[in-house]
């Protein structure tokens, strides 16, 4: 048995620039007025492990056949461009200093029925060659995305990585009656849209496994922070404010 | 694709426990030596499994997603999943992505195989 209470690691390890640090409550600035920031400031972070849902990885990857772009190339230009290569309807409002570890993000998402949902992401992890998100309380999941590119017989290839749960019991009802196959549809489209903006075109190809099937009811008290209720919830304050606002320039 | 530049290592401590030493850098292409060195820790039904981070290297963000999935398999078995060896940097890591409320952090193997015999 080996026992030793020396510090390991003693050198700055190589990923040291790629990692953001800690955070107990996010912290969001910067953000557009035209933006609904809700359910982002104060929150916590939700890695798969505090969620509520079953456990879902999945893979979506695009082949970019004739471009000549390299790994690097292509999440440079993912990063710059994120909010474009994202379906009609969704907004990400990307933090001033560009994708970088420990940058938050607010995110208004198309809802069934033309609702929005405000919610945010945290830039846990970017080097030159892939970017993970984490999600907050209130987010639909619980969990880490990860948008990475590398070469695969001499092509480039584009990948979106998600390990994730629903949030809360309300979520994984959505999740199973039809809110993966938006999901999926959702990172289909932008891998789709990021292929097209280097002239390629191809598949998407899906994997998805259930890595862990048992709900955590413990986490089913994660519903109080549900991004989407207190979204609509918040609808008649924001339409008030709106109002009061444009009467006194009215009134000006 | 991603050569996997991670060398691991089984010992059997006990009827109780099993440490896994893990070396050079954990990332997606660790997969395969990661879980088999899972899996020959869990084969002699072995209640708590010690990852010993001491010689890592280099982990990004896939590395903690193996590591989560690795944790829910230890789970469903009724296996406990402890680590050390961790620099102040991959604790914070650690701290940052929550894993830590899952997985037990101790400072040294003393620590973590006594708290495995005592389970």
């Amino acid at each position: 048995m080996t026992t030793s209470s020396s510090q390991p690691n003693e050198g700055k390890p190589r990923d040291a620039t790629y990692w953001a640090q800690p955070v107990s409550r996010l912290k969001v600035s910067g953000v557009p007025s035209e933006a609904i920031n809700l359910n982002v400031d104060g929150r916590r972070v939700m890695s798969p492990l505090q969620g509520f849902g079953q456990m879902w990885q999945k893979n979506y990857r695009i082949r970019l056949a004739g471009t000549k772009s390299i790994p690097a190339e292509v999440i440079k230009t993912w990063k710059e461009n994120f909010q474009k290569f994202w379906p009609p309807g969704n907004r990400f409002y990307a933090p001033l200093t560009s994708i970088s570890p420990g940058e938050v993000a607010v995110l208004n998402l198309s809802g069934p029925g033309g609702i929005k949902l405000s919610t945010g992401i945290m830039v846990i992890y970017a080097d030159d060659e892939s970017f993970t998100f984490m999600t907050p309380e209130g987010h639909m999941f619980s969990g880490w995305i990860t948008f990475s590119a590398h070469t695969e017989d001499s092509h480039t290839v584009a990948q979106a990585q998600v390990l994730i749960r629903a949030n809360d019991p309300l979520y994984e009802i959505a999740f199973r009656m039809g809110g993966s196959r938006q999901e999926d549809q959702f990172w289909v489209q932008t891998l789709t849209s990021l292929a097209a903006h280097f002239g390629a075109e191809g598949e998407v190809e899906m994997q998805a496994t259930c890595v862990d099937p048992k709900l955590q009811w413990s986490q089913a008290k994660n519903i109080w922070h549900n991004a989407a209720i207190r979204t609509v919830l918040n609808t008649p304050v924001r339409l008030a404010r709106s109002l009061f606002r444009r009467n006194a320039i009215n009134t000006r | 694709m991603l050569q996997a530049k991670v060398i691991t290592n089984v010992r059997k401590m006990s009827d109780k426990a099993s440490i896994v030493d893990i070396h050079g850098e954990v990332n997606a292409a660790a997969e395969n030596s990661l879980m088999s060195a899972f899996n020959q820790a869990s084969a002699s039904h072995a209640r708590a499994v010690v990852l010993n981070f001491r010689g890592l290297e280099y982990m990004n963000s896939s590395g903690i997603g193996l590591l989560v999935t690795l944790l829910i398999r230890a789970n469903r078995q009724g296996q406990k999943v402890m680590a050390t060896g961790l620099s102040d940097h991959y604790r914070q890591i650690f701290e940052l992505t929550r894993l830590n409320e899952a997985i037990h952090i101790y400072d040294t193997e003393a620590q973590a195989l006594a708290a495995a015999n005592a389970m």
